[in-house]
């Protein structure tokens, strides 16, 4: 959390003027009980209405320019807090932009989203409250007590003795409801976990007919839910009522106090009065700063977990700006005897993979599920750094290239087609920048999306909503596709991405990709053996070992994994 | 959840609904009442007890201790009555509170599991969710502590009016005509900043959905390079949001300091009109009862303040209790007739007869779909998506009932049988693989509980799931989170296979089962699918033309209709349909 606190850095002036204005605020409330004394003592006491008339105007001006100081310490302190909020969603996302795939595939996305969202929002209105608040409630409850000291030693001493007791009350409850407010979210989270999964696999359920189990689970957890409710409410219920209590058996003792003190003429009645309102000043600050306390536990839990998503370091170590990239040689692509484990998964998902494209070349990748197929593909670009071994690109190692030297000429077309929220050419531009309408219609031609661009009104300008969700499956595949094509690409990788496509259409894109002018070198991943079939090599992956790399006549006669694949899909046939 | 005002015909129903749940809780909330009454009461009698103290405190040597002593008791005396009323009353509060709670979402999801499919298939669950679990918490909250508040509000105002009345007339005019200011104020900043309020929250929604966008896809975002430029859009709404933010903030944040500075005025104007009266009558008006007052000062602006908020806070708990009863009085599923027979062991004769249904009235799917199949047989449906195959399987299941014609079992109407009996006769395997959250022997009893660890293993080998399970850090009793966790689609559907194997219901139903499980792999489990099948009536649905070659009768489905009808050999010898996507599929490339 402290580290969080660095955000607060550009706007220091706010962070201390806020919290100032409100305490010169609450000085100027705490005056207000001394000129009541002095309207009685000397106004009354006296009949004198000059003092009164004068002391209420008092009263009105404290009124102002405590009105004034407020206004400006909320207005420093929302602008401090607005700011840094801001500040802090801006380092996540860039700090996301960072991490590599292995530390994405830890944070989960889902998680990521809720730090930068809900968690963040939790935390600006945390610091809010604390500029406005957290300094304002102790300032009032030691400032009335510093003031009744100096309206006289002797009956403050019940505040010394009070403050301390109310204190523990206070702060004890606390103590002992914070650890239960957590467990009763646990809870709250598990009959939430209970609702989805039931709706989610209501099919199921019925279908096993375990919707009487269900209820019976859904009720325990309801029941335990009850309980610690119960439990934490009948605590946390003491705290106004046993507050109230103290404070009012303080005024008793200090009204007594009070009295000893007037007989012995040390003070006078209208600072009785005041002293008794001081201690009632306590009172209300007391149960703000306890409400106020649950809201900042709140906020602190929320901005550890922020906190701990920056304190994910990158682990890949990416050169800023490599030599002149290597102009592509014969050779394009070159493993070197790789294999890879994920992170934290123990065991290998490639092992001793070694293989060299060439310029042109189009590669099948073939095996089960499980087999290691994307996660070779997905080293080609280093998403993920090998184990053992090496890869190369244009022969140069792919730890040496940046980033982006060695990502540009790399078009990539994931298992799952998402398009962006915007146009079509947006989305075409991600591709890239500088594309010319030509070059656009060029990519999409080969990967067969002219017709959906060309069917939309507005073509290229046609709106894509939110993940792409108002086109179908194959349509986005193709625009994704054409997306990767735009950059004129040196590799192309299609990580399955023609499974949501038809046979003829995969066919026609394969045959359109093979005309191209310049055809990168192209790496399919597939589980039909139809796509792969006119490859120029295929490597079949088993348990992430090479079981075999040629052609799909020769694999079929020397590859008993291909060949496997292959009878499994066309069993009638090659016999 | 979006705030939604409702229309005033639809609030009286839902505070209806709302009372008759509380009416088990009347002696509990007479009882809360009594003692909010009694603390409310009392606490505005201390101000009084004290200024009397005070009164007796003139100056040196003129304290009536004899007559502040018993005052202060009394303070003290009530002063401990009210800390005990009001935690009797808050532990009253909660109690009712979180049982409504708990009853209400019991409730719910009771309902949940009659509800029909067509209900649960049309709602977003999240949206389902979100009432069971955050309108309930809401509307519990908001009502009961609304209400609360209200009521202690209004005994606060009445009470302190009255105390002031019998004091003096004439300054509780001066607190009675200033005090609603503060209410004016809280109003006119409140309607001023309600467009500031949306569009912070629509650059919000704007920003989280970019959010949503960008990280989900943070993969393919790198992929293209494309940080820096996702950076700098996202900064653009960024800095919109802050400078939105800070006026909704900013400006909502007036609130307090202003009710506060109309409380000070008050305070002034008591203290001056106070201070005058004891001057010009002091017998009448005592400097005790002057201190009085300005508690009372205080004390009675408070409730002003607090009842303005009050106010939404109801609205929007009804709002919130609208959605709850909404789903809570939703139509349950047709009842069974009292006279519903037990299907004990189907042989497995199945007959469509004549059967219409559509999931919208407007737009027909399935029309006139008869079908007779014997026991044992095979029948695999195939066509393309949407055709209809998914359809059939929900009304064989009985997910969902036949608008018209007849579906029947071993030759009785599905609809006059006991659901959960016809259900049990089928053993089911849908593509979308569900797992709850429990361990892997957990998910795999769902249907026979009493299986033994050897008929768990022998299921598993069978499926092949054994070698995968067993490789799990806990075997068989690995925890597996929401959803199946860590798995794979393809092992997941693996373990909803061998849920199957191991219970052996009379009849099939697989739909696209083995869809994300390799081909190889699937080779292997056809023998034993092959072997479960046999004597068992099963539907197969599959994109993948292989696996269902040896189907006894294969139904071409198009627009809801079965449009051909045989085994593979004849279809093909037909050469429509059937023939035509079985050739696509080695159309050479």
């Amino acid at each position: 959390m402290r580290k969080l606190l660095r955000f607060l850095k550009p706007y220091t002036k706010e962070t201390i003027l806020g919290p100032l204005f409100k305490l010169l605020e609450a000085s100027f409330e705490l005056f207000v009980p001394l000129v009541v004394a002095q309207i009685i003592d000397v106004g009354i006491a006296n009949g004198d209405k000059a003092v009164i008339y004068k002391n209420c105007l008092i009263l009105v001006a404290l009124g102002i320019i405590g009105l004034i100081c407020a206004v400006t310490a909320q207005y420093f302190a929302a602008r401090a807090a607005v700011g840094f909020a801001s500040e802090v969603r801006h380092s996540l996302f860039s700090h996301i932009g960072k991490l590599s795939y292995s530390d994405l595939d830890r944070a989960g996305s889902s998680t990521m989203i809720t730090r930068m969202t809900s968690d963040v929002n939790q935390v600006q209105s945390g610091v809010n409250l604390t500029l406005r608040l957290v300094l304002r409630s102790p300032f009032v409850v030691f400032g009335a007590m510093i003031m009744a000291f100096t309206v006289d030693p002797t009956s403050a001493s019940v505040f010394a003795v009070t403050i301390p007791v109310l204190s523990v009350v206070v702060f004890g409850i606390m103590l002992v409801c914070l650890p239960l407010y957590k467990k009763v979210q646990e809870r709250l989270d598990g009959i939430t976990g209970s609702t989805r999964e039931n709706l989610t696999g209501v099919r199921v359920i019925r279908a096993f007919c375990k919707e009487q189990d269900e209820v019976n689970t859904f009720e325990e957890r309801n029941a335990l839910l009850t309980t610690v409710q119960n439990r934490v409410g009948r605590i946390s219920a003491l705290l106004n009522p046993l507050s109230y209590a103290l404070v009012n058996l303080a005024i008793v003792v200090l009204i007594y106090v009070g009295a000893l003190q007037v007989d012995s003429g040390d003070i006078s009645q209208g600072e009785v009065i005041a002293l008794y309102n001081y201690m009632s000043q306590i009172l209300v600050e007391l149960i703000k700063l306890a409400s106020l306390i649950i809201t900042i536990t709140k906020a602190i839990a929320c901005g550890r977990r922020v906190q701990s998503l920056l304190e994910v370091e990158p682990t890949m170590d990416v050169p800023e700006e490599g030599e002149n990239p290597p102009q592509p040689q014969g050779e394009v692509v070159r493993f070197d005897r790789v294999s890879m484990a994920y992170a934290g998964a123990g065991d290998v998902v490639l092992h001793d993979v070694s293989f060299s494209a060439a310029r042109g070349e189009v590669i099948g990748v073939i095996g089960g599920t499980g087999s290691g197929k994307s996660t070779l593909v997905n080293l080609i670009p280093r998403f993920y750094d090998v184990s053992e071994g090496e890869v190369l690109v244009n022969g140069t190692p792919v730890k040496e290239w940046s980033a982006e030297r060695l990502r540009e000429r790399i078009g990539v077309v994931p298992q799952k087609a998402v398009l962006f929220r915007g146009t079509i050419r947006d989305n075409l531009r991600w591709g890239n920048e500088n594309a010319t309408e030509q070059e656009m219609y060029d990519a999409l031609r080969i990967a067969q999306a002219e017709e959906i661009v060309r069917g939309k009104e507005g073509a290229l300008d046609a709106p894509v909503e939110q993940n792409g969700r108002n086109f179908s499956g194959g349509q986005r595949q193709r625009l994704t596709i054409a997306r990767a094509l735009v950059r004129k690409p040196e590799i192309l990788i299609l990580d399955d991405s023609s499974s949501a496509l038809d046979y003829a259409t995969d066919a026609a894109l394969r045959r359109a990709l093979r005309e191209m002018p310049d055809a990168p070198t192209v790496f399919i991943v597939s589980q039909r053996a139809t796509s792969l079939q006119h490859a120029d090599r295929i490597i079949v992956l088993d348990d992430g070992e090479v079981a075999g790399i040629g052609k799909h006549d020769e694999l079929l006669n020397s590859c008993e994994t291909y060949r496997e694949i292959y009878e499994s899909q066309f069993r009638k046939e090659s016999v | 959840m979006a705030k939604q005002k409702l229309s005033a015909k639809q609030t009286r129903k839902t505070l209806a609904t709302v009372l008759r749940y509380l009416r088990r809780y009347r002696l509990h909330i007479i009882a809360s009442a009594l003692l909010a009454a009694v603390s409310v009461g009392l606490t505005l009698y201390i101000p009084i007890v004290i200024g009397d103290a005070i009164d007796h405190i003139i100056d040196q040597g003129n304290v009536h201790f004899d007559a502040i002593v018993p005052l202060l008791l009394r303070v003290a005396l009530c002063a401990g009555i009210i800390a005990l009323s009001q935690w009797l009353m808050s532990t009253l509060n909660n109690k009712i509170t979180f049982e409504v709670v708990r009853d209400t979402r019991s409730a719910a999801f009771r309902r949940i599991q009659k509800l029909p499919l067509s209900y649960l298939d049309t709602k977003p669950t999240g949206e389902i969710v979100s009432r069971v679990i955050s309108d309930v918490d809401q509307f519990a909250d908001g009502l009961l502590l609304g209400f609360t508040q209200l009521f202690t509000g209004v005994l606060t105002i009445l009470g302190t009016l009255v105390f002031m009345l019998t004091l003096h007339p004439l300054i509780t005019l001066v607190v009675v005509l200033l005090t609603p200011l503060s209410l004016f104020v809280a109003r006119y900043i409140a309607t001023h900043t309600h467009d500031m309020f949306k569009k912070q929250s629509e650059t919000r929604g704007e920003q989280t959905a970019m959010i949503e966008e960008m990280i989900g896809n943070q993969k393919i975002v790198k992929a293209f390079s494309h940080e820096d430029e996702a950076l700098r859009d996202f900064d653009e709404v960024n800095e919109r949001l802050r400078k939105c933010s800070l006026k909704a903030i900013f400006y909502s944040s007036l609130v307090n300091p202003c009710t506060r500075f109309i409380n000070s005025m008050v305070y002034a104007g008591v203290a001056l009109t106070g201070a005058l009266t004891v001057l010009s009558n002091p017998t009448a008006f005592t400097v005790g009862m002057l201190s009085c007052f300005l508690t009372y000062a205080n004390q009675y602006t408070k409730p002003f303040n607090e009842i303005s908020g009050v106010v939404t806070e109801l609205q929007n708990a009804l709002a919130c209790a609208d959605r709850i009863f909404d789903l809570i009085d939703q139509r349950a599923e047709v009842a069974e007739p009292d006279d519903a027979l037990e299907l004990v062991q189907a042989n497995g004769t199945v007959a469509l007869n004549n059967v219409h249904f559509a999931y919208v009235p407007t737009r027909p799917l399935i029309q006139g779909l008869t079908l007779d199949v014997a026991p044992g047989q095979r029948v695999a449906i195939v066509g393309p998506t949407g055709c209809g195959k998914t359809t059939l399987i929900n009304l064989l299941m009985r997910f969902y009932d036949v608008n018209d014609g007849s579906i029947c079992v071993d030759g009785t109407d599905i609809r006059a049988m006991t659901r959960h009996s016809l259900r049990r006769n089928y053993g089911m395997v849908l593509q979308e693989t569900w797992l709850r959250s429990g361990t892997i022997r957990d998910n795999i009893v769902m249907g026979k509980p009493d299986a033994t660890d050897e008929e768990v293993i022998a299921a598993a080998r069978a499926s092949h799931a054994h070698s995968f399970i067993r490789r799990l850090p806990n075997g068989y009793d690995t925890v597996i989170g929401e959803d199946g966790g860590s798995l794979s689609q393809g092992q997941k559907q693996l373990l909803c296979i061998t849920r199957i194997m191991l219970c052996l219901p009379p009849m099939l139903i697989l739909d696209e089962a083995t869809s994300s499980i390799d081909t190889r792999t699937e080779l292997k489990i056809q023998d034993a699918f092959a072997r479960m099948m046999k004597g068992r009536t099963s539907f197969i649905v599959a994109h993948r033309l292989s696996t269902i070659r040896d189907a006894d009768v294969i139904l071409v489905m198009k627009d809801g209709n079965v449009i051909e009808q045989g085994k593979h050999d004849e279809l093909l010898a037909q050469g429509g349909f059937y023939a035509n996507l079985y050739n696509s599929q080695f159309d050479p490339a």
